[in-house]
């Protein structure tokens, strides 16, 4: 037992974090109700006004529809590859089991420049591809497999075998054991899965960067280049209010659906 | 399995390769190719009019990358950043993921696993840009205290630390909750004062996920360049260099990428010799 000093010590510096944590945050939503164009704290008055030119915005709207584009096409290839993998993984022993694990996780384990930049390179002077939407839907879907593949295996392995040794004994063939046995009671864990990686996609600015070339743009790639124009501030305080309380959309939904959204990401 | 007739392990056999070839042919031509096609490209170099990149070998690239001092500096500088921001998040995660395992209630304890873990899936630019706003000769900190070290490197490191500190939260909260609490009640029982017990009790237990976290956080801070474009003021780091030699000389962008590439992978090796990522 820790004596009530140091209980009282840690339990300080655990309100302090979450203030760090949280107080940004908080800033961004007050921050998009602020009257004054140029930014200045305490905020001088309430207005709704720049709700209103958000929703007006035309640049917003082609973004936000490219990164939703991306992120279900990106989700939909993990989703595949990723179950595919965490079933060989978790369902047979072969010679190369760690390797398949060490290879699905690497790419979020490199950084994430070094990544983008040896596909950029691969795309523009090995294969002459043009920059676009494909490429960056092949760049997000190869980050985001690792989302499927932990949160299925997970899932897998509390799963056991027991059910599915059952269907077969009884007579079932692997497809109907799959199809009636093992994939309803995956199903949480796939949407969760879906999720969880259409976040990360919806997201990711580095690699995105390095594949979209100089048209297509994303929406984070949008509010990025808007940062540096202060007309566009006000617009970008909405967005970036609206993205803030969003967040809770994907670790809620996630949770009901039975994925874990804190193992996941790490 | 031995005992199987032939036709069940060969059919195994078959499911097994569908299951395993096509996520394997994704990440070894998608991935691995790619990486590999850095690694060759770092060789090649551009036309001295067109900047097109041209197949030719060489290794001017690696020595001009290596011999430089400005992108010595800047290499430096990037992983000095990176090792600050990570001893940054132990400082703050340590004694929260300690309160969370071993002091909250049950109850709280989910609550702050939630609250933790949240902030993780907010937009990164939107946090990045947040602390734009947080530091801003007019924001909220110079308002309430008169102090904001405005924008520059440590505006970086307080940035990256706000974004990669939920990576390291969560792996140290695991290490502390797989730590019994009956080794603390016994070292407390056996006169240790709360520092001792945590020192040569807790500590070694929970340093695998110090470790762990360590790797996200210094990987994640070596390949950041957009934090430190919205709050670094002038300063740079290796990856707005890579960024801006990508367009004039995407080998030379190339050979420079190995540099954060290496530095993770000598991390990653150095965290494995201290047997850390065993029972990650």
């Amino acid at each position: 037992m820790l004596s009530s000093g140091a209980r009282r010590a840690v339990t300080v510096w655990t309100v302090l974090v979450l203030v760090f944590l949280y107080a940004p945050m908080l800033l961004v939503v007050v921050n998009a109700f602020n009257k004054s164009r140029t930014f200045s704290f305490p905020p001088s008055g309430f207005t709704l006004r720049w709700w209103a030119d958000t929703w007006n915005s035309t640049g917003m709207w082609t973004s936000l529809g490219n990164s939703v584009v991306v992120g279900l096409c990106a989700t939909a290839i993990a989703l595949v590859l990723g179950t595919m993998a965490a079933f060989a993984v978790q369902r047979y022993d072969f010679f190369g089991r760690n390797t398949v694990s060490f290879l699905v996780v690497l790419p979020i384990t490199l950084p994430g420049i070094v990544t983008g930049i040896a596909l950029n390179a691969t795309f523009t002077s090995v294969l002459g591809v043009t920059l676009g939407l494909a490429t960056v839907i092949v760049g997000h879907a190869t980050f985001c497999i690792v989302i499927v593949f932990n949160n299925t295996q997970a899932r897998l392995r509390r799963l056991g075998t027991h059910l599915d040794d059952a269907s077969a004994d009884l007579g079932a063939t692997p497809w109907q054991t799959f199809r009636y046995v093992t994939f309803p009671m995956m199903r949480g864990a796939l949407v969760a899965s879906a999720i969880l990686a259409f976040a990360l996609s919806f997201d990711e600015i580095v690699v995105t960067t390095f594949t979209a070339g100089p048209t297509v743009q994303t929406l984070p790639i949008w509010i990025f280049g808007n940062l540096s124009r202060p007309n566009q501030a006000p617009v970008i305080n909405v967005v970036a209010a609206v993205l803030t309380v969003f967040a809770i959309i994907p670790v809620w939904l996630a949770q009901r659906f039975g994925g874990d959204p804190a193992t996941t990401r790490v | 399995m031995a005992a199987a007739p032939i036709s069940l392990t060969v059919r195994r056999r078959a499911a097994l390769a569908f299951l395993l070839v096509p996520p394997m042919a994704w990440l070894i031509i998608a991935y691995l190719g790619s990486l590999a096609v850095l690694l060759v490209s770092a060789f090649w170099t551009t036309d001295t009019f067109t900047d097109a990149v041209v197949h030719t070998l060489t290794t001017d690239n690696i020595v001009r990358v290596l011999s430089d001092p400005t992108f010595r500096a800047v290499a430096l500088r990037t992983i000095g950043v990176a090792l600050v921001v990570t001893a940054c998040c132990i400082a703050l995660a340590v004694p929260l993921a300690l309160y969370m395992a071993k002091v909250a209630s049950p109850r709280m304890r989910l609550a702050l696993v939630v609250a933790v873990t949240t902030p993780l899936w907010a937009s990164y630019l939107v946090k990045a840009y947040s602390w734009r706003i947080m530091l801003s000769g007019e924001g909220p900190l110079a308002w309430a205290t008169g102090y904001t070290p405005g924008y520059g490197l440590t505006a970086t490191v307080i940035t990256l630390t706000y974004l990669w500190l939920p990576y390291m939260i969560i792996p140290v909260f695991a290490a502390f909750e797989r730590v019994p609490d009956s080794l603390i009640d016994a070292s407390s029982d056996l006169g240790a004062s709360d520092a001792s017990t945590l020192r040569m009790v807790v500590a070694p237990l929970v340093f695998p996920g110090i470790a762990a976290g360590s790797i996200f956080t210094f990987s994640l801070s070596l390949g950041d360049y957009i934090a430190v474009t919205i709050v670094g003021g002038p300063s740079q780091l290796i990856g707005n260099v890579i960024y801006e030699k990508l367009s004039t000389n995407q080998p030379l962008a190339g050979a420079l990428s190995l540099i954060p590439l290496t530095a993770v992978i000598l991390y990653l090796l150095a965290m494995r010799r201290t047997g850390a990522l065993e029972n990650v």
